[in-house]
């Protein structure tokens, strides 16, 4: 099918983007890389009046690690840019791995790191890494700029703490410890498919006594919005990450998540996937410290 | 009885008449620059195919899942079904249409395809082969990884997907010598 008329606009500041949004006579939306927004408007289920084209505002290209170590990616940047980035690869590996997860080669081309969080599919990848990530998120809109911390961003599916009038214009990943250790695991049916669920772990390894110091374990298409489990991070705090750690965190998982049922797998299968996963991402990161 | 004239069909003016707002872009299509007006809501695909003839680009699927509607946009393979044309203003795309023109010598993608049988409706063909030439245009030779995941983003309902990867490890062969 073909999109419902709209008008389209590319301003060039993130003050003329927000006015825009902010403005009461027409039903603005935002787009980016469009590889969400776009699906959405040949099949009609959306049909804004106005599309506000943000990828070609100067102050939203940017990718780069600030004084205080911080890597900051701004709305404009693609998901292949960011996954190709050195900065991104040495100092966030598993920020590139989700990237690398998403759909195809030239899906990434043209979606943008922040188009992925600000659509907040429950079973997109970005999210869950984000929340491992420990991300921060800065949205401009009529009433000024707020940072939101990744527990508060992500709302419900389709629906984060950005607002109709609202711009996400940049994520911010704090920098991790030099002796952490990462994974990204997902069970997909086929290649490039979004994931039937995933985990995003995070291990930090303590120097002297050889032990888990800390740990983030996010789920991914277990629930409306990322997951972060403590009760399998606790597991793992202070442990060896040994078989007998990695079993009490796998059955934490197990008793604790609870996904739904759908047309891709039983919430029964997902629970026992997001198991199963957590251990293989577990001993990878592990392995990485 | 004198036999009825019939009243002209009115054709309305093309899409000039609906409600959605046009634009003026300038952009670059195989080398050659082109302006036009332009919808709003025109992707990309159907400039190609409707407003320059160019119907090499295949529409499938519409919504990106087919990959037969990819072409090069500033050297990258994109969705044109996911791209509006008035987003490529100032672009360079390259379609199918644009590998060998006219009587100049087949690319050695396309080459390949044909040698190795990598086509059989060709419904699937030219987004293949876009997506097939940035694999041969990068700087290093892709390995099988980046080859696979780069074939992944189209789909094929005759081939089975042997012939096509063949085609391109012949592709790459030649260019990066095996
Ligand atoms: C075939 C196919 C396969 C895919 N597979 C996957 C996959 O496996 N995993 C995955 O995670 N994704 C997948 N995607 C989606 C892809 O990652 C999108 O790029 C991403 O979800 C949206 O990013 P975008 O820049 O394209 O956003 P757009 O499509 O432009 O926008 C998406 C939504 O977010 C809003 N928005 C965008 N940017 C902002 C902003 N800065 N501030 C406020 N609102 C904003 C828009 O208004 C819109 O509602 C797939 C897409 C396709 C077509
Ligand atoms: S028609 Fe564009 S991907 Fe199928
Ligand atoms: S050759 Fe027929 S779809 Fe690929």
């Amino acid at each position: 099918m073909k999109p419902s008329p709209f008008d389209y606009t590319a301003p060039s500041t993130v003050g003329e983007a927000v006015a825009l949004l902010a403005d009461e006579e027409r039903e603005a939306k935002v787009v980016a890389g469009g590889q969400s927004l776009i699906p959405m408007l040949n099949m009609r289920l959306a049909r804004p009046e106005l599309l506000v084209d943000i990828t070609r505002i100067p102050e939203l290209g940017h990718l780069y690690v600030d004084e205080a170590g911080n890597l900051r990616i701004g709305a404009a940047v693609r998901q292949a840019r960011a996954a190709a980035d050195t900065a991104v690869q040495d100092g966030w590996p598993l920020l590139a791995a989700a990237i690398e997860h998403i759909g195809h080669p030239q899906i990434r081309n043209r979606g943008t790191v922040c188009g992925s969080l600000a659509h907040h599919d429950p079973a997109a990848e970005l999210p869950s890494a984000a929340l491992a990530l420990d991300a921060r998120f800065v949205i401009t809109g009529p009433r000024g700029t707020r940072t939101v911390t990744a527990e508060n961003f992500f709302v419900a599916t389709f629906s984060t703490a950005v607002e109709a009038d609202e711009l996400l214009t940049e994520v911010v990943f704090p920098p991790l410890p030099a002796d952490h250790g990462w994974a990204f695991e997902e069970l997909t049916r086929r290649h490039g498919d979004f994931a039937t669920v995933g985990v995003a772990v995070v291990l930090e390894r303590s120097a002297g006594t050889g032990t888990v110091r800390a740990a983030r374990v996010v789920f991914s298409g277990a629930a409306p919005v990322p997951v972060r489990l403590s009760a399998a991070e606790d597991a793992l705090v202070g442990s060896d990450a040994g078989e007998q750690a990695l079993a009490a965190a796998a059955g934490a998982a197990l008793a604790r998540l609870t996904p739904s049922d759908d047309i891709h797998a039983t919430a029964e299968y997902r629970r026992e996937g997001a198991a199963h996963l957590l251990v293989r991402a577990c001993t990878t990161a592990w392995e990485r410290c | 009885m004198t036999p009825s004239v019939p009243t002209p069909l009115a054709a309305r003016t093309p899409p000039l008449a609906e409600p959605s707002a046009w634009h003026e872009i300038a952009l670059t299509v195989n080398g050659r620059p082109v302006t036009a007006q332009v919808e709003s809501r025109l992707l990309l695909s159907d400039f190609l195919r409707d407003r320059l003839g160019l119907t090499g680009t295949h529409v499938g699927c519409e919504h990106g899942v087919c990959g037969a509607c990819t072409v090069l946009v500033d050297d990258e393979p994109v969705r044109t079904c996911l791209t509006l044309a008035v987003q490529c203003g100032g672009a360079e795309i390259r379609t199918v249409e644009g590998l060998s023109p006219g009587d100049a010598p087949l690319t050695s993608v396309q080459r390949a395809f044909h040698e190795c049988h990598g086509m059989q409706c060709g419904f699937c063909t030219p987004g293949f082969v876009m997506t097939a030439t940035a694999l041969t245009e990068q700087s290093d030779r892709p390995d099988k990884e980046q080859v696979a995941n780069a074939l992944s983003g189209h789909l094929c309902r005759c081939t089975g997907y042997r012939n096509i990867r063949r085609a391109v490890c012949q592709a790459l062969d030649e260019r990066f010598g095996e």
